[in-house]
């Protein structure tokens, strides 16, 4: 079997064990798993509103996954997109209540700040890997809990006390009454278009760049950049730049789209940590951040109709996600299986 | 209030909250000392919060005053079962080692609520009704500053002077430094770096089910999706700072501890209330991160952490 047919076939096989061993642990715990699987069926084609609430979920996913796959591409790993999506949210929101300016200006404004923001939160690990070589796994991590208490901190300073900004102004909002009336009135926004718009530039980035080329290049091999006449030290920075805008522009997506507003928070999103899933079973790829954003997005909001319809915890699906990743991470176990079996067929 | 009156109140507040971050910092420390990389410890931690707060809450009745502790026992337990799930993808599946502590962290917070929801009908479990209480020693509550300790805060300082001893100066020990800084070397001398990375993994998830069960069943109370948010990724920090040396796990959860306690009961103190609690919250990540970065003293890991081990690879 070809390699490449292997590399494909690792993720599905992730996903299908996923959602077995989700049905084998419904099912153990005394609950209806086809039932289960049914209502998150249900839950995500369900009818238009469902559908459109389903795309509204996929659009910062589709961003949390590109940033952490750009950041893999360049050899690195960016744990801290749950903080550097943070940040972005505070910052679109902060641009959207602060100032009231033309559409055309304002728009663009916040969600260049929230990029802005998220690139700072991605700058520092970046600079500490090039010039210090501090892991970056740490740093990121260590970051994602300053984003979280500086943030609520923030709020509080720039509200006056309160937890919750005010609504953003409507002329930075990314509210489309068009999608909404097409999905009978869910929270669908453009966002999912500024979500794909992104997916072509990482491409752009990534194929059809010097910049890019050096990346990849930095990322397969310093030592062998560094002896082609590479800044290694410049190339990791810049990753980890543009990894933490574009998950900076994913807070954006729920500041001017979703919610309108930045509140304080006692916990992380997931949507970071989600990120990492998106991009493993993207393999890394633009293509593939959207696919895996569309199925974990899909499985995040569809599972919000289990408690419902069939009496199972919405916290299933979570374990499903766990166990892809997890699966996907052992891939070499699934790898040696699907190369025994192609042997096998081989011998007859 | 006077300096010592100070003193007395903050230090074994100081201790109190940074027990279950010395002890999860030390199961690290074993585990990283081995080579493998565990981001698991938040999700370690988890699971024995969740275990201690559950069978304290079922078996009250039948172990009454000593419950807390044999929960304790159950939730070792538990985690090292646990941990056994990063110990086969990390030392056998070759699996990437950080993104499988991230499933682990994941997994674990998912299938604990999913349990707590299934046996509870709600999100949270009840409040327990037997906790740990402090050192109740006539002669001993006499002694200035360390008299109002709890019972955990003494277990967690004898066990990180156990593990520095175990560590450093048993044949063991030399045999897990030896697999995490050069396990090539470390088989050619006839050192399994299978079996000792599994239980070095596995102490690490006794550690960290017996510090999340500390947590739960002395800070929280009852266990629900708030009561480990990050405990487990300071543990990591402490034991990052403290340069995966046992003693300085603890002398950097100890700092963290009083940073944590400080931004709670701060606000009752002069100066200290002065103080915006957000640079406490951020205290302890920050200082991990200068301490990485070399400007307060160099901290660098075990050559070979996070690196499988594939037999006859050069």
């Amino acid at each position: 079997m070809s390699n490449r047919t292997t590399n494909l076939l690792v993720p599905v096989l992730a996903v299908v064990l996923g959602l077995l061993v989700g049905a084998i642990i419904m099912w153990v715990s005394g609950y209806d798993a086809i039932a289960g699987y049914a209502a998150l069926w249900d839950g995500i084609f369900g009818d238009l509103y469902r559908v459109g609430e389903t795309i509204r979920q996929i659009t910062p996913y589709i961003l949390a996954g590109l940033a952490v796959a750009f950041a893999f591409r360049a050899g690195l790993f960016n744990i801290g997109v749950e903080g550097q999506l943070i940040v972005g949210w505070f910052a679109a929101a902060y641009v959207g209540v602060a100032v009231e300016l033309p559409k055309v200006i304002h728009l663009p404004l916040a969600i260049l700040a929230a990029a802005a923001a998220g690139a700072l939160w991605g700058f520092i690990p970046g600079l500490l890997k090039a010039k210090f070589h501090v892991h970056e796994v740490i740093v990121t991590i260590m970051m994602n809990y300053i984003a979280l208490h500086v943030v609520n901190a923030l709020i509080e300073v720039v509200t006056g006390g309160s937890e919750r900004t005010e609504r953003i102004f409507p002329s930075a909002s990314l509210r489309s009454p068009f999608l909404e009336a097409l999905t009978d009135y869910s929270r669908l926004h453009y966002g999912i278009i500024v979500a794909l718009i992104m997916v072509v530039v990482m491409w752009f980035i990534l194929d059809k760049t010097t910049t890019g080329f050096e990346l990849k290049s930095v990322g397969f091999n310093q030592h062998a950049s560094q002896y082609a006449g590479m800044k290694v030290d410049r190339n990791i920075i810049l990753a980890m730049v543009i990894s933490g805008a574009f998950a900076g522009i994913g807070g954006a997506m729920e500041a001017l789209g979703t919610f309108e507003y930045v509140s304080s928070k006692g916990g992380f999103t997931g949507i970071g940590f989600d990120g990492i899933a998106v991009a493993l079973l993207g393999m890394n790829t633009p293509i593939g951040v959207v696919l895996g954003a569309t199925l974990f997005g899909s499985l995040k909001y569809g599972a919000l109709n289990m408690p419902n319809a069939a009496n199972i915890p919405v916290e299933i699906v979570g374990i499903v996600t766990a166990i892809i990743i997890y699966f996907v991470a052992a891939s070499y176990v699934i790898r040696l299986l699907i190369e025994r079996a192609a042997r096998k067929k081989e011998a007859k | 209030m006077g300096l010592l009156e100070m003193i007395n109140f903050i230090v074994p507040s100081a201790i109190f909250y940074a027990a279950p971050l010395i002890i999860v910092a030390l199961g690290g420390v074993f585990s990283e000392r081995s080579g493998v990389v565990n981001i698991g410890l938040e999700g370690l931690m988890v699971v024995g919060a969740f275990t201690g707060v559950v069978f304290n809450l079922f078996f009250v009745d039948v172990f009454g005053d000593a419950t807390a502790w044999v929960s304790l026992i159950v939730a070792i337990i538990v985690g090292m079962l646990f941990s056994l799930l990063l110990a086969v993808a990390a030392v056998s599946f070759r699996a990437d080692q950080v993104v499988t502590g991230v499933a682990i962290n994941l997994l674990a917070v998912a299938a604990t609520i999913f349990l707590v929801k299934k046996l509870f009908d709600k999100g949270q479990t009840d409040t327990i009704a037997v906790n740990f209480s402090r050192i109740d020693i006539g002669w001993f509550n006499q002694i200035p500053i360390i008299g109002d300790l709890y019972w955990t805060s003494i277990l967690a300082i004898v066990l990180a002077f156990i593990a520095w001893g175990i560590i450093y100066y048993t044949p063991f020990g030399l045999r897990l430094r030896a697999v995490g800084e050069h396990p090539a070397a470390a088989d050619t001398m006839g050192v399994n770096v299978t079996k000792m990375r599994y239980i070095a993994v596995m102490i690490s998830g006794a550690m960290g089910g017996l510090g999340g069960a500390i947590y739960a069943q002395s800070i929280s109370q009852d266990f629900g999706h708030a009561t480990i948010t990050g405990q487990g990724f300071m543990a990591l920090a402490a034991l990052i700072f403290g340069k995966w040396h046992p003693l300085g796990a603890m002398g950097a959860a100890l700092f963290f501890g009083f940073a944590q306690s400080l931004s709670i009961v701060g606000t009752s103190l002069p100066f200290f209330s002065e103080i915006p609690t957000v640079f406490l919250y951020i205290l302890p990540y920050v200082l991990t991160i200068l301490a990485l970065a070399g400007f307060i003293g160099r901290a660098s890991a075990p050559k070979a952490n996070g690196v499988p081990y594939i037999k006859g690879n050069r």
